[in-house]
């Protein structure tokens, strides 16, 4: 998925029982890439919940890591900042991109609100017809009977048609869409060693597209799409005139509707490969699949983590957070949070209470796409069982190399159909 | 136990009696009643355990919290009735307590 020619690569990851606790530091994007971050998190949900790391590449910061404690820290919105950085790394200043995930209230609110009727469910409700006859090309489409990757194929191709629906984007061009998101998480704020200036300019490219249909949806009739939504919002009708602010909420938005979409999708075929007995109770009854589409986000998790900034001194669980400090919300620590979560290491599609898991993030920055996302996995799996008698993982997925993604680059597959 | 009445969007009505203390929320998941997703589960936070809470019942059953108001912004239809039922408890006062419930939580 990453560009390879912008990255470095070095690889070694301790046992994390034998490290210091003082000195403990689950931020290299190396350890999720290796998919070893379960049992650095499994020690400090244990051993120290909320914990702080003295020293990192992102400088210190507070890990909160049980379940619980994480929905206070993102519901105390007061006390806990997300203004300008809300991943562990903080941007360089010339290079921050204002956007409204990474704003407080009020102004938060008013771009937040101007966008969100897009992908609200009474309009979801009129999109899934399109969806599901895009969902039956793609899968009608894959090569029969020989190996190939899953991510490319299904994941990126079928959210990156959803996410050039809810912007009205050129549909020849859409693949310049999952491009510039992955460039856009491709930075050295999650642990990527990258140019952040060539990052930069292809950004720019991306802000010169979109400036373009700003203008074109700006002189035509209001309609429900993200980017006319935006010219014709009455706090957002200029935001045209702040370029970085509009490139922030463009990535926000590409991001938003890309990364996470995609990789439950393909989590949905991994881990329905690593559990059988799963994959047969989904065949003897598809009604299990809304219930299933929420513990694969559960269990994947697609993003790791959420970042605030403590605004006062607070005490919390009985350590002293201080102005300033970075507290990183380990998402995919929380949902397995045995204390919460029954079994939360073992992934079962008729599990409980499946709704109640922490991907979407609680409080005002709540994922405002969590609909769009459920709808295109629930139609996705519906229109599968319909085809194929299986879809079989035939190697093993590969990740991406993140802190904030967790994600798959690979996930070699093989259809057998009806 | 009081008598509360939720009313789905089709129109069908669900009577329940249910135990002082709990919140309309767990009534409603505790009894099977469809429509109230509650993600958060109770902690006023997500905003999928939206009510519209019938005129007359609106002065007892109190005031949203700032929190409350705050979630409810995100959700899709709310009007002056609103409520997020997690923060609504049951008590003797609410015998008789209808809500309707919205089309689709969001």
């Amino acid at each position: 998925m990453k560009e390879e020619s912008f990255l470095k690569k070095e690889n070694s990851i301790p046992d994390p029982w034998d490290l210091p606790l003082e000195t403990f530091d689950v931020s290299k994007a190396e350890i999720f890439e290796s998919n070893l971050h379960g049992e650095y998190f499994r020690r400090l949900r244990k051993e120290s919940p909320v914990h702080y790391c003295p020293e990192s590449q992102f400088g210190p910061f507070w890990s909160i890591t049980k379940f619980h404690d994480i929905v206070a820290i993102d519901s105390d919105h007061k006390r806990f900042s997300s203004e300008t950085n809300i991943v562990i790394g903080d941007a360089q200043p010339e290079l921050v991109t204002p956007m409204f995930i990474a704003m407080d209230q009020p102004k938060h609110d008013v771009q937040r609100k101007a966008v969100q009727p897009v992908v609200a469910p009474t309009q979801l409700s009129e999109l899934e017809v399109i969806i599901r006859q895009r969902v039956g090309n793609i899968l009608d489409d894959l090569p029969d009977n020989e190996d190939f990757n899953w991510v490319e194929l299904v994941s990126k191709e079928l959210t990156t048609q959803m996410l050039a629906t809810l912007f009205d984007f050129p549909f020849e061009d859409r693949h310049l869409l999952p491009y510039w998101s992955d460039v856009a998480t491709t930075s050295e704020t999650v642990g990527i060693e990258v140019d952040m200036n060539q990052r930069q300019e292809v950004l720019q490219e991306c802000l010169a597209y979109f400036s373009k249909l700003w203008y074109q949806r700006a002189a035509e009739p209001r309609k429900f799409d993200f980017i006319s939504m935006l010219a014709h919002g009455e706090d957002t009708k200029d935001m045209i005139n702040d370029p970085m602010e509009f490139l922030g909420n463009l990535i926000l938005l590409i991001v938003g509707g890309n990364d996470t979409t995609r990789n439950s999708i393909s989590a949905g075929v991994v881990e329905l490969n690593r559990n059988p007995k799963e994959y047969e109770k989904l065949k003897d009854d598809s009604s299990l699949i809304p219930n299933m589409v929420s513990e694969i986000i559960r269990y994947q998790t697609p993003l790791g983590h959420m970042r605030r900034t403590a605004l006062e001194d607070v005490e919390f669980k009985g350590h002293k957070i201080r102005k300033g400090d970075k507290v990183v919300m380990w998402y995919v620590s929380g949902n397995r949070d045995e204390e919460v979560i029954e079994s939360p290491d073992a992934f079962i599609i008729d599990r409980n209470k499946a709704r109640h898991h922490l991907s979407f993030g609680f409080g005002i920055h709540r994922c405002m796409g969590n609909r769009v996302g459920e709808m295109q996995l629930r139609i996705l799996w519906e229109e599968i069982l319909r085809r194929f008698d299986r879809i079989e993982m035939t190697g093993e997925p590969e990740r991406v190399l993140s802190n904030f993604v967790m994600g798959y680059s690979n996930v070699p597959v093989k259809v057998h159909k009806k | 136990m009081t008598k509360v009445i939720f009313i789905d969007h089709d129109g069908n009505n669900y009577e329940i009696n249910a135990n002082q203390g709990d919140s309309l929320m767990e009534v409603a998941i505790s009894n099977n009643v469809p429509g109230i997703d509650a993600d958060c589960g109770g902690l006023c936070a997500c905003g999928t355990c939206h009510v519209f809470v019938e005129p007359n019942w609106l002065s007892k059953v109190g005031e949203r919290s700032e929190m409350e108001d705050s979630m409810l912004e995100y959700t899709e239809n709310v009007k002056s009735n609103s409520r997020l039922s997690c923060q609504i408890k049951i008590s003797e006062e609410l015998e008789g307590l209808t809500v309707k419930l919205p089309e689709e939580q969001f």
